[in-house]
């Protein structure tokens, strides 16, 4: 790649809070036409780093060129107006409005000052969509496109605010393996026309396919600096974590047993009357952990809250270890011996303002011996807790640590150590690793398979296709609300995208 | 007797990839959990500051008086000077006049508690003055019959009876909310009324609770003497201190221990805090809703009985329509921040300022009482304004901090 002139330059940025030096002397640039890849685990600095550069956060040392020109970014506008654009990993969009009228919202085209030109709007609107490649119709509402194309209007917000610089934060997080590869050759249009692209992520194989140079953040300060020639997964994982990471975890063949989760033809409907779960059977071995592959919204939740007794079933059974709990409440399934990692672990998970110690707690609190005849032994939940945050690694924080104060991956250990701990029969794992670095995420994958060999009955629920495929001994496809395909774990992720789109079902009227 | 339950702020032992950085990202929520828990004692302090410089400000503005001068006269006034008069006189001018605060006191102490429990499990009980009256009418029943009970007997029957009077008041509220999903800020309010106007038909001319002897006044008839509570300070007939306020501290440690010592108060916090995550943990969050309220109700109901038992003896229509205590309960939970320290602080706060600025303890040459005692609401009702004070105080300091850092 020939050398190109410098469109942004991070020199000596120092951050620092209260007890944390967020970012310790970052020095991070980018040339006209480059995509520079910012990788590093969850707290590494990444966010911070880049919340400066969108006027956010103010640096304590440090300066910022764009052009050349030293700026000073006090706000997100002055940020917009220095040519940066930032497409987050949660959309901002007014779902009700469409494309155009999202894209030019508060830089509207308007006739005689002050009525909303809509026909200039979606003009415009529809010039950069074709100048960059970026297939979208202006006129359709925000809540009737997919989740791949909203993020197109993410960034065709941010190309008709004229930015040159684009942060993308973990952009393919919400999309599928499909639209992650057209999100990569909408990068590589944008390189082209001359926008310079930062691309901050987790995943080592995206890294790897779209960066041009790749800088590496650990704890707040900055490990390397490489071209993305030449660098490897392993190398990479590395340097994010410090150490030798596996990023597959080694199994071994499943020895399925006995049934403990038995399915049979659940069906739920959920309050606006739409049937989200149209007739699931299946069946999870002790020993064995079966997947779920799925798009997000295809009916996952619903089937694991209307099998862990969350939301009412309309009809059909569900077994925990031969005990039919379809109309028990949560309490029943719990007692069964289910145990649930929820998908939402802030939301569901855990209740942020307990203790790590108390939260350990939410199951059992009412049983011996933690508590007798309602009377609660804080020192014994203190104990308890004590043992399980060194069995399960929990770092930052003792036993009276609130939740809330802990990192994602952190969190999950402390949910894992709760449904473990039960010694439950039967374990759903939903999207356990969302959010997670790859040193948690190491974690995460090799408990659940140590607990699949201790004869647990696994059923992992994930949109990570990766992840299904390297934990699964059985894979299901879950498509509008049902099973369409059962594949074993070597199925190629071709074969499985195609299922997960609907593409694989057979017999299906047009 | 604190809210351990929180315990310390997070250790973060392992620096920064562990630790959490208050991110942009946050909830203006989580990032108000954390200033809170950074200065808890912070803001409310803050609150009853500012609260009275501007009570202050309206004294010195509209009649000219000098503000420090007037909340002098109001401190002497609620007695509190007399722990400084040493050696102390049991018998004093002060010495009453702090008698009379701390019945004050034990009464917000039981409905700011009212209010509180109810906060912690994610309710907003309004309903504390209508559970109050509950207590106090059956209370006022009670004790004005059974004329030769037991002494022992008759006070614990009176004090049970108005404690599940208020529980079962509140009760159809959260039995109501828990089962049908009905506001409970609602249903205690219509239920404020409800009790109102029974009081209003039991104590009205020709009511079933009127009293005997006197047919032209809607009053009850007085509380029988082995049914008072005993006065154990001052004069039982100039209104000396009852026993109650130990009921009331008793109250407090009762609290602190069913959220944080039960399994009860387990169920409680957590649904207060994330019902989603109860749910899920296998709590019935319904069944805590119930609970909460009904615990709630109590603590007001108990409020009632006491000051029927311990002073006022006797309750008219009058009193059943002008009564405000329960509603005094919200500012004295938000100030204490639902903590039963918290709570005891404030209710002798607003203890002192109420017989402080009554006609009977303010200095009239200093300031008139009856602009007083505007006083004391207008205080009460700044406190409750400013509630979102944390909040203010954040947004301040961050624009402050953001200003600087652009001009820097």
């Amino acid at each position: 790649m020939p050398e190109r002139s410098l469109v942004l330059e991070m020199r000596h940025v120092t951050k620092r809070f209260p007890g944390i030096v967020a970012n310790d002397d970052i020095s991070f640039d980018l040339h006209e036409g480059e995509v520079h890849a910012l990788l590093g685990e969850n707290g590494a600095g990444k966010s911070t780093l880049m919340n400066i550069l969108y006027g956010l956060y103010h640096p304590d040392e440090g300066e910022i060129l764009i052009k050349g020109k030293p700026v000073r970014l006090g706000s997100p506008s002055a940020a917009i107006d220095a040519g940066v654009g930032m497409v987050h990993q949660h959309f901002m969009l007014i779902p009700v409005m469409t494309v155009a009228e999202n894209i030019v919202l508060a830089q509207e085209p308007t006739t005689a000052g002050v009525f909303l030109d809509i026909a200039e709007a979606e003009r415009r609107v529809k010039e950069i969509s074709d100048r960059y490649g970026l297939a979208v119709d202006p006129r359709a509402r925000i809540d009737q496109i997919t989740v791949g194309q909203q993020q197109r209007v993410e960034i065709l917000k941010a190309l008709y605010r004229e930015a040159d610089i684009l942060v993308l934060d973990e952009p393919t997080a919400v999309l599928t393996p499909q639209e992650a590869k057209e999100l990569f050759e909408v990068v590589r249009s944008l390189t082209e026309r001359g926008k310079s692209i930062v691309f901050i992520s987790h995943k080592l194989n995206e890294v790897l396919e779209i960066a041009d140079r790749i800088t590496v953040l650990r704890r707040g300060k900055l490990i390397e600096t490489l071209p993305g020639e030449g660098a490897t997964e392993a190398g990479l994982a590395r340097l994010m974590v410090g150490r030798e990471v596996l990023l597959r975890v080694a199994k071994t063949p499943a020895h399925p047993a006995e049934p403990l989760l038995e399915i049979d033809e659940l069906r739920v409907v959920d309050d606006r009357g739409i049937e989200k779960v149209r007739g699931i059977s299946l069946e999870v071995r002790a020993g064995e952990i079966v997947g779920i592959a799925g798009i997000d919204g295809n009916g996952q939740t619903e089937l694991i809250d209307a099998m862990s007794g969350l939301y009412p079933v309309e009809s059909g059974r569900v077994l925990v270890g031969g005990r039919d709990v379809t109309s028990e409440s949560a309490h029943g399934h719990l007692e069964a011996g289910l145990g649930h990692i929820p998908e939402d672990r802030q939301r569901r998970g855990l209740v942020l303002e307990y203790s790590i110690a108390e939260n350990l707690a939410l199951h059992d609190y009412r049983s011996a011996p933690v508590s007798r005849y309602g009377w609660l032994f804080p020192r014994r939940l203190i104990q308890r807790a004590r043992s399980l945050i060194r069995e399960f690694d929990v770092r930052g924080g003792g036993p009276t640590t609130r939740a809330g104060g802990l990192s994602g991956g952190n969190q999950q250990k402390v949910v894992l150590a709760r449904e473990i701990d039960r010694d439950p029969k039967v374990l759903i794992a939903a999207q356990p690793t969302r959010g997670l670095d790859v040193g948690a995420i190491e974690f995460v994958h090799r408990r659940l398979i140590e607990e699949r060999d201790e004869g647990r009955a696994i059923l992992l629920v994930s949109l990570e296709l990766e992840e299904v495929l390297s934990l699964s001994d059985r894979v299901l496809v879950m498509y509008e609300g049902e099973i369409v395909g059962e594949f074993p774990p070597t199925a190629g992720e071709e074969e499985l995208g195609i299922a997960m789109t609907g593409g694989g079902r057979t017999g299906v009227a047009a | 007797m604190s809210d351990v339950e929180g315990g310390t702020p997070p250790v973060q032992p392992f620096g920064q990839p562990e630790g959490r950085l208050p991110d942009p990202e946050d909830s203006f929520g989580q990032r108000l959990a954390l200033a809170q828990r950074a200065g808890g004692l912070v803001a409310p302090l803050l609150t009853v500051l500012i609260a009275f410089v501007m009570g202050g400000l309206v004294v010195l503005i509209t009649t000219g008086k000098n503000p420090i001068k007037t909340y002098q006269a109001i401190f002497d006034g609620a007695g509190l000077n007399w722990f400084f008069q040493i050696p102390w006189d049991f018998d004093s001018v002060a010495a009453f006049n702090l008698q009379q605060t701390l019945i004050q006191t034990t009464t917000f102490i039981l409905v700011g508690l009212a209010v509180a429990f109810a906060f912690r499990c994610g309710l907003f009980n309004i309903g504390g003055q209508g559970q109050y009256l509950a207590g106090a009418i059956i209370a006022v029943w009670v004790g004005s019959s059974f004329e030769h009970m037991n002494p022992y007997l008759h006070v614990g029957l009176a004090i049970v009876i108005g404690t599940l009077m208020g529980a079962l008041i509140a009760g159809i509220a959260g039995f109501l909310k828990a089962t049908v999903g009905a506001h409970e800020v609602i249903t205690t309010i219509m239920l404020n009324w409800t009790v109102l106007w029974i009081g209003v038909y039991f104590f009205g001319l020709g009511g079933p609770l009127q009293n005997d002897t006197q047919t032209s006044v809607p009053v009850s008839n007085d509380v029988v003497e082995g049914a008072k509570l005993h006065v154990f300070w001052g004069d039982p007939l100039l209104q000396g201190l009852h026993i109650g306020i130990f009921f009331a501290l008793g109250a407090l440690v009762v609290y602190s221990l069913i959220l944080n010592r039960t399994t009860l108060g387990y169920g409680v916090k957590a649904v207060g805090f994330n019902p989603e995550a109860a749910r899920y943990g296998g709590i019935s969050v319904a069944r805590n809703y119930f609970l909460a309220m009904a615990i709630s109700g109590a603590f007001a109901g108990l409020a009632g009985a006491i000051d029927i038992l311990g002073w006022q003896f006797r309750l008219s229509t009058g009193d059943v329509q002008t009564s405000v205590v329960g509603f005094t309960g919200i500012a004295v939970a938000l100030l204490g921040r639902n903590t039963a320290i918290g709570t005891g602080l404030a209710a002798l706060l607003f203890g002192a300022l109420f017989t402080g600025t009554s006609t009977r303890n303010l200095d009239p040459d200093v300031f008139q009482p009856e602009l007083a005692s505007n006083l004391t609401l207008l205080i009460q009702g700044l406190v409750v304004l400013f509630v979102g004070v944390d909040i203010l105080v954040l947004w301040l300091l961050g624009r402050a901090r953001r200003r600087k850092a652009a001009t820097t």
